[in-house]
């Protein structure tokens, strides 16, 4: 991954003099870097080994990968997350970025801040609240919006359960607790535009469409793609909601739904480490191919800017 | 002008779809409690029902296994704070001396950082298990405490904060007045740094009191749940939702939400308290293009 290094390191000559901190860099870092070992870099390292090899340790090349591919219960569990991620992902950055263009614009400031905050408040509701609220809310016979359910067809919990509804579900959930966090933070990058900027635009005869998409999105895309890369990350790991879904469901939802969970029942009903090492190494590769795209494509980390 | 109009609407439109869609649950949950069992299901659901109520579902929640959710709520307290504090340790001078001074390696560990950073956590818990599992240590508050310590963003927040904020000259000025490391650390910049440590503070404290998946596997025993592993507990014990196992408790849908409501209460007054803190912390960082 050093293409996540944005120079290569220039020949600077020799310009270690104590004059930068010294001794005292490693040992400031020394902390974080104990821990990082123990739990970024050793645990990499040990679901690598575990994939690579069977309970005797014996090093059996890509026999777990092919042997997890082949389990009836994979395939349907990445299909699964895959939806999920894509309505999630089209959701949450069509949606904030629209809301605070919207936000920022022409309107009162008083609403504007006011709309914010309620917007926010279900932020706090995150993990396993957020799903708690959500059973009562797909609930026909307590929720709020039951004519609405029923209007679309469903009479009890069972029908809105339904197989193919679940990724839907779930990514209404994560909008619901994520979406006004990342509003309120791209409405504060949008803050950060120049006035005279988009005066400039107003000038040159731009609507406040057409500032917003040659003006005010490209200049908040770094903000768009960070935001991507950790609801990316994050909608990957997807384990709490459809196992509490399926505890609350009486096992109408798949016990192994995520991927996420296929590895848990595999680790933990089955004993069988390698396996679940090998569908956590899958999750991991895609995650970082993923994140590695968008940012090699869009510049975000910056690590050195000298 | 028709057209504008109608753009006006529909901007209208959604915004107060959004809003319902936001606040609709929240504010159900709020009211939950304020109605039997049964209530919830005859009354209209946005209507309140008495205190009553609400004393009656106290009682019945912090009965329920002798009040184990006192337990479960100092434990997430303890787990939150503790590694908070570990957090705070750790990731302040490393992102630090990350950003200002030079040694060998910190470019390594500056990538390494960021790719742990995207790397999705929960595929890591499973071998994290195996590897507390070894040391000895699952089933302690140390195999909670230490993994919620460790915090990449958080260093690459602070990395990020004082490269851009905290100018080199200043550090070189102090060190030929003949300040130690330590000193300019502690006296220049630690007070700059405010901000970021709010901000750090915030999302670890946040992430480690709704973290579910380490607690999940890794302690065994009820006493040892946090809120968050408790309320999974409650919910199988829900005779709405498990009527098998549930039957004969008293653990009903408004014990559940009042539950939810004080699972939620520390984080719900941080936000109240830190939204505009967190949004100024948040864009410091990324002013200097």
């Amino acid at each position: 991954m050093t293409t996540l290094v944005a120079a290569p390191d220039r020949p600077r000559g020799r310009r270690r003099r104590s004059g930068e901190g010294g001794f005292s860099g490693p040992l400031f870092v020394s902390g974080y870097v104990i821990l990082l070992l123990a739990f970024g870099v050793l645990p990499t390292l040990y679901a690598v080994y575990l994939a690579f090899t069977n309970v005797r340790g014996q090093f059996t090349g890509i026999n777990q990968f092919t042997r997890v591919f082949q389990d009836f219960r994979f395939g349907p569990a990445f299909v699964n997350i895959v939806a999920y991620l894509v309505i999630w992902l089209v959701l949450i950055v069509v949606l904030t970025v629209a809301v605070a263009v919207v936000l920022r614009g022409r309107m009162p400031a008083r609403l504007s801040t006011t709309l914010r905050f309620l917007y926010y408040i279900p932020g706090a509701l995150a993990g396993v609240a957020s799903i708690l609220v959500w059973l009562f809310m797909l609930d026909p016979s307590v929720s709020p919006v039951n004519w609405l359910l029923k209007a679309l067809g469903f009479g009890t919990f069972a029908q809105v359960l339904a197989p193919g509804h679940l990724s839907l579900i779930f990514a209404l959930i994560a909008f619901w607790t994520g979406a006004g966090g990342w509003i309120v933070v791209m409405y504060g990058a949008l803050d950060n535009i120049s006035t005279e900027v988009l005066e400039a635009a107003r000038i040159d005869g731009a609507g406040p469409w057409r500032t917003a998409i040659h003006i005010q999105i490209p200049m908040i895309r770094k903000w768009i793609v960070y935001m991507a890369i950790l609801a990316f990350a994050a909608g990957t790991q997807l384990f709490v909601e459809p196992q509490l879904l399926q505890t609350a469901s009486l096992g109408r939802v798949s016990p192994t739904w995520s991927p996420n969970q296929l590895a848990y029942v595999y680790a933990f009903q089955r004993g069988d480490f390698n396996g679940a090492a090998a569908i956590s190494l899958v999750l991991l590769v895609l995650g970082l191919i993923v994140a590695g795209l968008l940012v090699t494509r869009s510049g975000l980390f910056k690590v050195d800017e000298q | 002008m028709t057209r504008r109009a109608v753009t006006f609407l529909v901007v209208g439109l959604v915004l107060a779809l959004l809003l319902v869609f936001f606040v609709l649950p929240a504010l159900w949950l709020l009211l939950a409690p304020t109605k039997t069992a049964s209530e919830l299901v005859s009354d209209s659901p946005l209507a309140f029902g008495s205190f009553g109520n609400v004393v009656r579902a106290w009682q019945h929640l912090t009965g329920f296994e002798n009040g184990v959710l006192f337990t479960w709520l100092r434990n997430s307290a303890v787990y939150s704070i503790g590694a908070l504090i570990l957090t705070l340790v750790t990731s302040i001078p490393a992102g630090y001396a990350l950003a200002l001074t030079k040694f060998r390696g910190r470019k390594l560990l500056l990538t390494v950082t960021l790719i742990v950073m995207i790397m999705p956590s929960a595929a890591l818990v499973l071998p994290i298990f195996l590897e507390l599992n070894l040391a000895g240590l699952v089933g302690t508050v140390w195999s909670i405490i230490l993994p919620f310590s460790f915090y990449p963003f958080g260093v690459y927040l602070v990395y990020i904060y004082f490269a851009t904020s905290l100018p080199r000259d200043l550090l070189s000025a102090a060190r030929l007045d003949g300040a130690t490391e330590w000193q300019i650390f502690a006296r220049v910049g630690l007070p700059l740094a405010k901000p970021v440590v709010g901000l750090v503070a915030f999302f670890s404290f946040v992430g480690n009191w709704n973290n579910f998946f380490l607690p999940y596997l890794v302690l065994p025993g009820s006493d040892q749940f946090p809120i968050q592993v408790g309320l999974n507990q409650l919910l199988s014990s829900t005779p709405s939702f498990n009527p098998v196992a549930g039957a004969g408790l008293d653990i009903t849908s408004p014990e559940l939400a009042l539950a939810v409501i004080i699972a939620i209460l520390p984080v719900l007054v941080l936000f109240l308290f830190s939204q505009r803190t967190l949004v100024s912390g948040m864009l410091a960082g990324s002013t200097k293009e």
